[in-house]
């Protein structure tokens, strides 16, 4: 078991640098599917390309995947609970939100979006917080799962008037277009814009994982373990979100990584975060990256992000679920 | 006369501020020593236990733990001091028992470690010692309840506290595993841990307290060594009915 865990990260890690230098040649320049490499030594506009639009794409997929496969994995951990995503807390709602309103009233130009959409995101957080503070419910972790429904369907209810109100022609595809996810147009701005969050964040995370197994205990436990059960929760929780909304403000709202990568990440090494978060991190990061070259490659117009990555998310979950691997471990 | 590891003088706590659970509790409990608490359900074992750990704070009186009062101890200190094995606990995720017992480890280790080979070989020798090593590396969520008590138990055992407190320790147990789980104790208190334990049943005292304190709503009504506390007059106080107090094989026996 340890030996192959080991193996495991190390094909990961193999495997995701080789998709990122795959991922370079593959795209609908200079016709669709691919690019032969030697095209980068004649031409100036494979250069151009590659080094101004793809590379920075590229490297916010992985971001992203890693974002939302190490959050969702810390979240789940520290709600106790299989089912929470990164974004449950009025997040990635919030973000939706701000996006909507900066094409509506604002300008749809991505960073008037972007700054928009973290600064929703954030305040999404923010109510949760302080409505699960004052609800007069169940315990903490009840409490804030409460409040991130509520604070999320106040959004989401938020979204659909905006959509309403939107010009059908101009605005409301725009809108559309983020709430599925997606990262076209991005550029080396955005990449400098998240990476000293999310990196930091990651690393952070990445730093106290065997820890965060402590956090999934109950409270008495935990507390008797040693653990200043509320400072830590809120110190992972932040971090988690900051990240989050981070890469969130710059890809919309791209569905299921943060949901499903924990599980199939625990599925492949087990329940204890010292291998199950590296793993969903590099897992959530080839997972973003696959499904951002489908989505730029497979046809003419671009595919939003979000599609393929609930289409294909969902399917490997259920496949994974029924396969050998799940049952070698009961 | 050794000092006492854990002193409590006048210890008040209610939930709500006029309704207390506890009410003037004092007393010293001596290190390597086997305790019980006894009393009907909802006396204020529990809550006793969880003041005791530091998870409530006392509304009036003082904690003293080696001497030194509780508000002092840092959490890694006092945790390196106690241990608990609570009377039951959700486990959401797929723990191995392996990895579950090494938790028991964290006191030990600072935010950012790694447990290390060490660390290991404690958690198996707890395991070997609480008789579950066969199932090292089955899921928690899979074992029976029984189980699960001694894993949780195993994770005390490798926190190595001086002081442990045990939440109706043998609640789901068998007899063969409860005689494992009061061996394990006996063996502790014979290492020097102290042993503070509740239980609603006067015969698992019986067995293997050296002290016994009875408590009936929030109150303390008579504490002392087994022999002398142990009587069918006190017994018949703390539960309301009436309790007879016989002997079986020298030992102790309460009968309803």
């Amino acid at each position: 078991m340890k030996v192959w865990r080991h193996h495991l990260l190390a094909f990961l890690l193999a495997l995701g640098l080789l998709a990122l230098i795959l991922s370079v040649f593959v795209g609908r320049f200079p016709q669709p599917y691919w690019m032969p490499p030697t095209l980068l030594q004649e031409n100036e506009l494979a250069r151009q390309l590659v080094f101004n639009l793809r590379l920075p794409r590229l490297l916010t997929a992985f971001l992203l995947g890693m974002t939302l496969g190490g959050a969702g994995a810390v979240m789940q951990m520290l709600f106790r609970n299989p089912l929470v995503e990164p974004g449950f807390l009025g997040v990635s709602q919030g973000a939706g939100f701000g996006a909507a309103l900066a094409i509506i009233k604002i300008s749809n130009a991505p960073l008037v979006v972007a700054t928009s959409a973290a600064c929703f995101a954030f305040l999404g957080l923010m109510f949760s917080y302080a409505l699960a503070r004052n609800l007069r419910y169940g315990g903490w972790v009840l409490r804030l799962v409460l409040a991130g429904i509520a604070v999320s369907a106040l959004f989401s209810s938020g979204i659909g008037i905006l959509k309403y109100a939107a010009d059908p022609l101009k605005q409301l595809p725009e809108i559309t277009f983020w709430l599925l996810g997606g990262l076209w147009g991005i550029t080396w701005r955005d990449v400098l814009y998240i990476a000293p969050i999310v990196l930091p964040a990651l690393f952070l995370l990445w730093l106290m994982r065997w820890r965060l197994n402590l956090l999934s205990l109950s409270d008495d436990t935990a507390f008797s373990l040693g653990v200043a059960v509320g400072r830590e929760r809120a110190l992972l929780l932040t971090v988690s979100v900051a990240a989050t909304a981070a890469v969130v403000s710059v890809s919309g709202i791209v569905g299921w990584i943060g949901l499903i990568v924990p599980h199939i990440a625990r599925r492949l090494v087990g329940t204890d975060a010292q291998h199950a978060l590296p793993v969903a991190m590099l897992l959530g990061g080839i997972f973003a990256l696959v499904c951002d070259d489908l989505a730029r490659t497979l046809f003419v117009a671009e595919i939003p992000l979000g599609i393929f990555t609930s289409l294909f998310g969902a399917m490997l979950f259920a496949g994974l679920m029924m396969s050998n691997v799940a049952r070698s471990r009961e | 006369m050794k000092s006492p590891i854990l002193s409590l003088t006048d210890l008040c706590f209610g939930y709500e501020p006029h309704a207390q659970v506890l009410r003037g509790v004092s007393l010293d409990i001596l290190p390597g020593t086997i305790t019980a608490i006894l009393g009907p359900n909802g006396a204020g074992k529990t809550t006793l236990l969880r003041l005791i750990l530091g998870l409530l704070k006392p509304q009036h009186g003082t904690i003293y733990l080696e001497g030194r009062p509780q508000k002092t101890f840092s959490r890694r200190e006092m945790s390196r001091l106690m241990g608990l094995v609570p009377q039951s606990e959700y486990i959401p995720f797929d723990f191995s028992v392996l990895e579950f017992v090494l938790l028991g480890r964290a006191p030990y280790l600072g935010p950012l470690d790694m447990p290390r080979e060490q660390d290991r070989a404690i958690a198996l020798e707890a395991l070997r010692a609480i008789g579950l090593e066969h199932l090292r590396d089955r899921a928690t969520p899979s074992l029976s309840g029984g189980e699960r008590q001694l894993a949780m138990m195993a994770r005390a055992l490798a926190q190595q506290p001086r002081l442990l407190l045990l939440d109706e320790p043998t609640s789901h147990l068998d007899l063969s595993n409860r005689d494992r789980v009061l061996n394990v104790l006996r063996a502790q208190a014979r290492e020097g841990v102290t042993v503070i334990f509740t239980t609603h049943d006067p015969n698992l005292a019986a067995t293997i307290a050296d002290y016994v304190i009875l408590m009936r709503r929030g109150a303390l009504l008579a504490a002392g060594t087994l022999e002398t506390t142990l009587t069918a007059e006190n017994l018949s106080a703390t539960y309301g009915i009436p309790v007879r107090v016989t002997r079986v094989d020298g030992q102790l026996f309460v009968v309803a």
